[in-house]
């Protein structure tokens, strides 16, 4: 998929991956809007896309809040137009230090069911058929080996980001002939502050960099009408886009 | 005819009323038919515009209570706008107070941190004006999504979500009031019309305000609106017209941006974006649309007059008896007619 002059949204876009993928993005030349909750981290890396000639929005909004999800669209097909590549990046932990299920509480499992599954699939409600109507569009939403491995501890995340899998496949069979591509990425374990909250004593050489990540997945941008719709790829498996 | 005062719960229960405009007959149907109405040499054309939250409510500088509702984005922070008076969509827009009378240079307050400037004067009226928000860019568009809500109707019962006014299909945010004829079609019913040859294509057409309660602007609508016209949907209009289909417009907005665009252009349609001030009525010769898919509104409204430029005044009034019989429901969130040659 071109990726110069396409209009991007990338939620969880002020730190971490999201961050990354955000500057990757625009030194390709597409034009960007990050969503994120904290505005002062949204509006560093905004600035930062700015500074290198790119163009970046930061709206300051909470994707595990219904209320947000209408302004964030809007405004992003207000200041970029209609979107192009909706990068489902947003996500939380749930309750850290990592516990087990029998200790999670009830409204933390649902914090993070509206963060990583109810957010993304509103999100995607209100942008992808516009991309259906177009004929063209990508999403991709951020995923993690906890989706398909069971590990103790992450019982929160790892079923909110199966739940997140599912759908993502569910949308490319509903709309396989639309030209809508759908694809669940696995950036494998990264050195962001995310990972250091679930794994405080991890050593940050053995994980991956989130700028060499977001190169690989502008790779798979690149190649989106030429991969299997709805599938699911480890970013650690592909090439980064030279 | 009674008004749906609630948006549906549940989409493609709304009822069709279809029209056959040359066999002045007319027949009962529901949305989900749509596919099977339409041949599939036929294309349906819709509006892509998502609904703004385009009322915002304000203080003037002597602190009266006014609302202003946005009627179209100017570029940068500039955006031309019609004032009411207190009160809000409970009363009927004829029934509101007039706005308090500005000057140039008046500060209207949304929020302490959120201002509109006057600016500017609408000829002829002291309550069309253009404004200048005080924030710019995104923190502009954040302002009025977090203060603005959607406009909405007497009729209804209760406040209007953004949810409530937006179509399956909806993109940039141009329209002030919704585009209301695609709220009924769902993703099912669309792909269901692609699946059997029928071609979709889409516009963006800033639908505007449908009424001010102000008599003498109020006879002045629809206001100039502006529209943008892909190269996709000229093809698909063309590819229509070269395999004997016809061309279906989904509400008076797209209406107004195909048959604007042809009668500026020598009856040709040229993509781009545009603006229209073309009112059609009964003697309207249409060069480009051949069908409306549309909803069902009183024979007193200019939405009616619109109307008899597809089919005649003989078979509209009697449909429209026969769906107020038959309790068929009218306005924004009502049941829907299609009008086919």
């Amino acid at each position: 998929m071109e990726i110069r002059n396409a209009s991007v949204l990338i939620t969880g876009g002020s730190r971490g991956l999201g961050r990354a993928l955000g500057k990757a993005l625009a030194r390709e030349g597409a034009r960007l809007v990050l969503a994120a909750r904290g505005a002062e981290e949204l509006n560093t890396a905004v600035d930062e896309i700015r500074n290198e000639g790119g163009e970046a929005y930061g709206i300051a909004a909470d994707i595990g809040d219904k209320n947000s999800i209408y302004p964030i669209a809007g405004e992003a097909a207000a200041l970029v137009g209609p979107v192009d590549i909706l990068i489902q990046n947003a996500s939380t932990l749930g309750p850290v230090p990592l516990r087990l299920l029998l200790d999670t509480d009830c409204e933390d499992l649902q914090r993070t069911w509206d963060v990583n599954l109810a957010g993304p699939f509103r999100l995607a409600k209100v942008i992808v058929g516009s991309m259906a109507l177009r004929g063209r569009g990508l999403m991709i939403s951020i995923t993690s080996d906890a989706a398909i491995e069971a590990y103790a501890g992450w019982g929160a995340y790892g079923v909110t980001k199966a739940a997140l899998d599912h759908l993502t496949r569910i949308f490319a069979a509903e709309l396989r002939d639309t030209g809508v591509r759908f694809f669940s990425i696995e950036p494998g374990d990264m050195d962001t502050q995310m990972h250091a909250d679930a794994v405080p004593d991890a050593d940050p050489a053995t994980l991956g960099k989130p700028d060499d990540i977001a190169l690989r997945i502008l790779g798979i941008i690149r190649e989106a009408e030429h991969l299997p719709n709805g599938s699911r790829i480890a970013a650690t498996e592909v090439e980064a886009l030279k | 005819m009674i008004s749906a005062t609630e948006p549906r719960t549940e989409r493609e229960a709304a009822r069709l009323l279809v029209l056959h405009g040359k066999e002045a007959m007319f027949n009962d149907a529901v949305i989900t038919d749509l596919p099977y109405l339409l041949q599939p040499a036929d294309v349906l054309i819709v509006n892509d515009a998502a609904t703004l939250p385009a009322s915002l409510f304000a203080k003037s500088p002597s602190d009266a209570p006014l609302e202003i509702r946005l009627l179209q984005h100017l570029g940068g922070s500039d955006w031309k706008a019609v004032l009411l008076g207190s009160g809000d969509w409970r009363t009927p827009t004829e029934l509101r107070d007039a706005p308090e009378r500005l000057s140039l240079g008046s500060v209207l307050r949304i929020r302490k941190d959120f201002t509109a400037e006057v600016i500017g004067f609408g000829n002829g009226s002291a309550r069309l004006v253009t404004l200048r928000f005080s924030r710019h860019g995104v923190d502009m568009w954040t302002g009025i999504y977090a203060h603005g809500h959607p406009i909405q109707y007497a009729y209804l019962k209760f406040d209007l979500a953004l949810w409530s006014v937006q179509t399956a299909y909806a993109s940039r945010p141009w329209a002030v009031e919704m585009p209301s004829a695609g709220l009924p079609l769902t993703w099912r019913v669309l792909l269901e019309l692609k699946r059997r040859g029928i071609g979709l294509a889409w516009l963006t057409h800033a639908a505007g305000v449908s009424s001010i309660g102000d008599e003498g602007l109020d006879a002045r609508l629809p206001f100039t609106e502006h529209f943008e016209i892909p190269e996709s949907a000229i093809d698909a209009i063309q590819k229509a017209r070269l395999t004997g289909g016809r061309v279906i417009a989904v509400g008076t907005t797209v209406v107004r941006a195909l048959e604007g665009c042809s009668a500026q252009n020598g009856g040709r349609l040229i993509a781009g974006t545009g603006e229209t001030d073309l009112i059609i009525g009964p003697r309207f010769r249409r060069s480009v649309v051949d069908g409306i898919l549309t909803g069902l509104h009183d024979p007193e409204q200019s939405h009616f007059q619109l109307l008899r430029a597809f089919a005649d005044e003989g078979i509209l009034r009697r449909s429209w008896q026969y769906a107020t019989e038959n309790n068929y429901v009218c306005h924004e969130f009502g049941d829907l007619c299609l009008i086919i040659e």
